[in-house]
C-alpha cells in the first residue's frame, strides 16, 4: 500500500470512523441533557480521519477545544467519551474535562486542550520526549487556523525545526477562527507557506477529501519516523455547523450560501463515491453507517446508565502524589 | 561534612539526579554555559542532549517540558530569572497546572520548574518581580522556596522526584551563602517547616529572602530581651500551617516577613489562615513586612529600602511585644 492509494480495507475503516464522528456530534448536538454546549466537527471528518489513519497506534496526538472528533477518529472507545460529556463517573476524564477536553491517553491520545494555541508546545515536547526516549513514535499536533496567529505556533515549529523533532503539525483550517474570517486574520493566504519560515515542508491539501489528507499526513509522519524532522500540513475544511452547538442557521459571519456550497463537497459523501468506485455496494456503505449507528446509540446508553461522580471526587487528580489542601 | 553555596547546592542536586535517573534533563537559555552559576559542569558531564539550550522562547520550551513529561521525561526547566515565566503563563496555568486533573488522572507532570529570584541588585521593574505569590494562587502547582543552601540540595532533589509540577524561587540574596552541606544523599520532604531560632516570645515567619531579615531581626531582639522563635516554612504548597500555629500557640505574637509585594501577597495567605485556626492563641494583630504595592526602581536610592530588611522586622516585634 503506498502513501497515495490507501486501499479499500484502509478507506472503509476510514468510512467507519468519519461516520462514528458524525453521528455522534449530531445526536450530541440535538441532546438537551448536557451541561454544556460541545463543539462539533461536522463537515471535519476527512480532515481528522485521514491525519489520525496516518498514524500508527502506538503514535501520539495532541488537539483543540474542538475535541470530539481528535479521538474518535484516533480509536477511542466512544462510551467513555459519551459519558465524559455527560459529566459520568464513567466519563474518560471521570467527569473532570468534559466537551472541550476529550482525552484517552490508551490510544496515544494526550489530551485536546482548550486554550487556542497550547497544544502546539505539549506536542513538540511528546516528540522531544520521544527522541530522547529513543523510540520510533511520532506526535501529531492537531490545531486550527486561529492558532497559526498565536505566539506558541511559531515558538513550537520554531523549536521542533531546530530539534528535528518527529512532530506534524496538523492546522485544520476551517476558514473560521470562532467568527472571524481567516482572510481578516492572517496575514498570509496559506498556513501552510509559513511552514517554510521554520525551515520544514509545508502542503495545503483538500481537507474534504480523506484521501488526499491520508496522503499527505502519510507523508509527513513517515519523514517524522525517519528522523528528517517535522513537517506542517494544512487541511482546507468547513464545519457545517456553528462554532459551538448545533446546524448553522444563517449566521451573521457566514451565508447560507457557502454553507451550502461546501456541504456539496460532504466529505462522507465523497469517500462514499470513492468506495462505490472501488467495488463496494450501496448496501455495504449503509451497512457502515447502521453499524456506527448503533455503536453511538449504544454509547449514549452506556453514558445515561453510569453514575453522576460524588461531589467530594472534584478533590482528586489535583496531584499525582497527594498533598493537604491548606 | 562539605562547605558548599547555594549555588553549589543546586548544582549538586540536579546532577545527582541526573546520574541516579536518565529520564531526568535539563532544559532552558544558555544552560550549557553556565551563565547563571548553577549549572556548571552538567553539559560536560552530560551532553548536549540532556543539557539542552533552549531559544528565547519560554512558552514553546515550557510547554514543550510538560509534553516530554507526558510522556515519560523528567524535565527540569531553568526560566533563568522569575519574571521570564509570565511569557509562558498559559503553558504553566493551563497546561502543566490543570493537566493531571483535567485528564482525570489519566497524565501526570513532573516537571521541575526553577526561577531564580533578582531584585535590590538595580534590574528595575521587569526583572526584578517576586511572583511566589502569583504561582501559590494556582491550583495544581507545588511551590519551594529553599532559603539555605542545605536545604536547596534537599528540596530541589525531592522536588525531581515528586511527580507533580514543582516550582522552585531560588532567591539570588542567597547565593553568596555557604554552609556545611552533608555527603550522604538526604532528601526534605516538601510540607515540613523548619524551625531556624527558637524562642517564645514571636514568632516570625520568613518567605525566601525575608528569612534573612528574621534571623537578623532574631539576634538584635535577643539582645534586647525578646526571644523570638524564626520559621522557614521552607515549602508553600503544601504548607506546613502546624508548625506555625504551635509557634503561635507558644508565642501568641505573628510576624510574616515576605518579599512578595503586599497585595495578596504569601504572608496574607499565612496571616489570614492563622487568624481563622489560631485566633484564640493571639496576643494581637498578625502584622505582615512586605514589599510595597510599587514597581520597583532601577536607583538604589529609591529600590533599596523597598524590600524587607532587619530594622522593619525588628520594629515591628518590638511594638507587639509592647502591646
Amino acid at each position: 500500500m503506498s502513501a497515495d492509494e490507501p486501499d479499500t480495507g484502509l478507506l472503509a475503516e476510514c468510512l467507519r470512523r468519519m461516520y462514528r464522528i458524525r453521528i455522534f456530534d449530531t445526536t450530541l448536538s440535538q441532546r438537551d441533557d448536557l451541561p454544556s454546549v460541545g463543539h462539533m466537527s461536522v463537515g471535519m471528518e476527512a480532515s481528522i480521519v485521514g491525519a489520525c489513519l496516518a498514524l500508527e497506534p502506538g503514535d501520539y496526538m495532541v488537539g483543540t477545544h474542538r475535541s470530539h472528533g481528535h479521538p474518535i477518529g484516533k480509536g477511542a472507545e466512544i462510551g467513555p467519551l459519551a459519558a465524559e460529556l455527560l459529566g459520568k463517573k464513567t466519563g474518560i476524564n471521570q467527569g473532570k474535562g468534559g466537551s472541550m477536553h476529550l482525552s484517552d491517553f490508551s490510544v496515544g491520545s494526550l489530551g485536546e486542550t482548550s486554550i487556542v494555541g497550547s497544544g502546539l508546545p505539549v506536542a513538540t515536547g511528546a516528540a522531544l520526549g520521544i527522541t530522547m526516549k529513543g523510540e520510533s513514535r511520532v506526535c501529531l499536533c492537531f490545531f486550527g487556523d486561529g492558532a497559526a496567529n498565536e505566539g506558541t505556533f511559531h515558538e513550537s515549529l520554531n523549536l521542533a525545526s531546530i530539534w528535528h523533532l518527529p512532530v506534524v503539525y496538523v492546522c485544520e483550517n476551517n476558514q473560521y477562527g470562532e467568527l472571524t474570517a481567516h482572510a481578516d486574520a492572517c496575514a498570509v493566504r496559506r498556513i501552510a507557506d509559513r511552514a517554510a519560515g521554520y525551515s520544514m515542508p509545508g502542503e495545503t491539501v483538500d481537507g474534504m477529501d480523506v484521501t488526499a489528507v491520508y496522503a499527505a499526513v502519510r507523508v509527513a509522519v513517515d519523514r517524522a519516523r525517519a528522523g528528517s524532522g517535522p513537517s506542517l500540513v494544512e487541511t482546507d475544511t468547513y464545519r457545517f455547523f456553528g462554532h459551538a452547538g448545533g446546524p448553522d442557521r444563517g449566521e451573521l459571519y457566514r451565508t447560507r450560501a457557502e454553507v451550502d456550497r461546501w456541504r456539496e463537497r460532504d466529505p462522507i459523501g465523497l469517500l462514499r463515491a470513492r468506495l462505490l468506485g472501488s467495488g463496494m455496494s450501496e448496501p455495504d456503505l449503509d451497512a457502515i453507517e447502521a453499524a456506527e449507528r448503533v455503536r453511538v446509540d449504544q454509547a449514549w446508553k452506556f453514558a445515561l446508565a453510569s453514575p453522576l461522580p460524588d461531589p467530594q471526587d472534584a478533590y482528586l487528580h489535583v496531584f499525582a502524589d497527594p498533598i493537604p489542601l491548606s | 561534612m562539605t562547605r558548599r553555596s547555594y549555588l553549589d547546592c543546586i548544582n549538586a542536586a540536579m546532577r545527582e539526579e541526573m546520574e541516579r535517573d536518565p529520564s531526568v534533563f535539563l532544559m532552558g537559555e544558555d544552560v550549557s554555559f553556565n551563565f547563571m552559576g548553577s549549572t556548571k559542569g552538567l553539559a560536560e558531564q552530560f551532553g548536549p542532549g540532556r543539557v539542552r539550550n533552549t531559544p528565547i522562547s519560554e512558552a514553546g520550551f515550557l510547554g514543550a517540558a510538560a509534553g516530554a513529561a507526558m510522556v515519560g521525561m523528567r524535565p527540569i526547566v531553568d526560566m533563568m530569572i522569575a519574571p521570564f515565566l509570565y511569557p509562558a503563563f498559559d503553558q504553566l496555568v493551563s497546561i502543566i497546572a490543570k493537566s493531571s486533573y483535567l485528564y482525570g488522572g489519566q497524565t501526570h507532570i513532573p516537571v521541575v520548574i526553577r526561577a531564580a529570584m533578582f531584585y535590590n541588585i538595580g534590574t528595575a521593574a521587569q526583572h526584578s518581580d517576586r511572583p511566589i505569590a502569583t504561582v501559590m494562587t494556582i491550583p495544581g502547582l507545588k511551590v519551594v522556596v529553599p532559603a539555605s543552601p542545605s536545604d536547596a540540595k534537599g528540596l530541589i532533589k525531592t522536588a525531581i522526584r515528586d511527580d507533580d509540577p514543582v516550582i522552585v524561587f531560588e532567591d539570588r540574596s542567597f547565593w553568596a551563602e555557604s554552609e556545611d552541606v552533608p555527603d550522604e544523599e538526604y532528601l526534605i520532604p516538601f510540607g515540613q517547616a523548619a524551625v531556624r531560632q527558637a524562642g517564645t516570645d514571636v514568632t516570625i515567619v520568613g518567605i525566601a529572602g525575608g528569612v534573612t531579615a528574621a534571623l537578623r531581626a532574631g539576634e538584635r531582639l535577643r539582645a534586647r530581651g525578646i526571644s523570638a522563635e524564626v520559621i522557614d516554612p521552607r515549602t508553600l504548597v503544601p504548607l506546613d500551617l502546624d508548625a506555625i500555629l504551635r509557634s503561635v500557640a507558644k508565642t501568641g505574637r505573628l510576624v510574616v516577613v515576605d518579599i512578595c509585594h503586599d497585595t495578596c501577597s504569601v504572608a496574607s495567605h499565612i496571616a489570614a489562615l492563622v487568624a481563622e485556626r489560631g485566633f484564640d492563641s493571639l496576643r494581637g494583630p498578625i502584622v505582615r513586612v512586605t514589599t510595597p504595592q510599587i514597581p520597583i526602581p532601577f536607583s538604589p536610592a529609591m529600590e533599596r529600602p523597598l524590600f524587607p530588611s532587619a530594622d522593619r522586622v525588628e520594629e515591628a516585634a518590638v511594638k507587639l511585644v509592647s502591646r
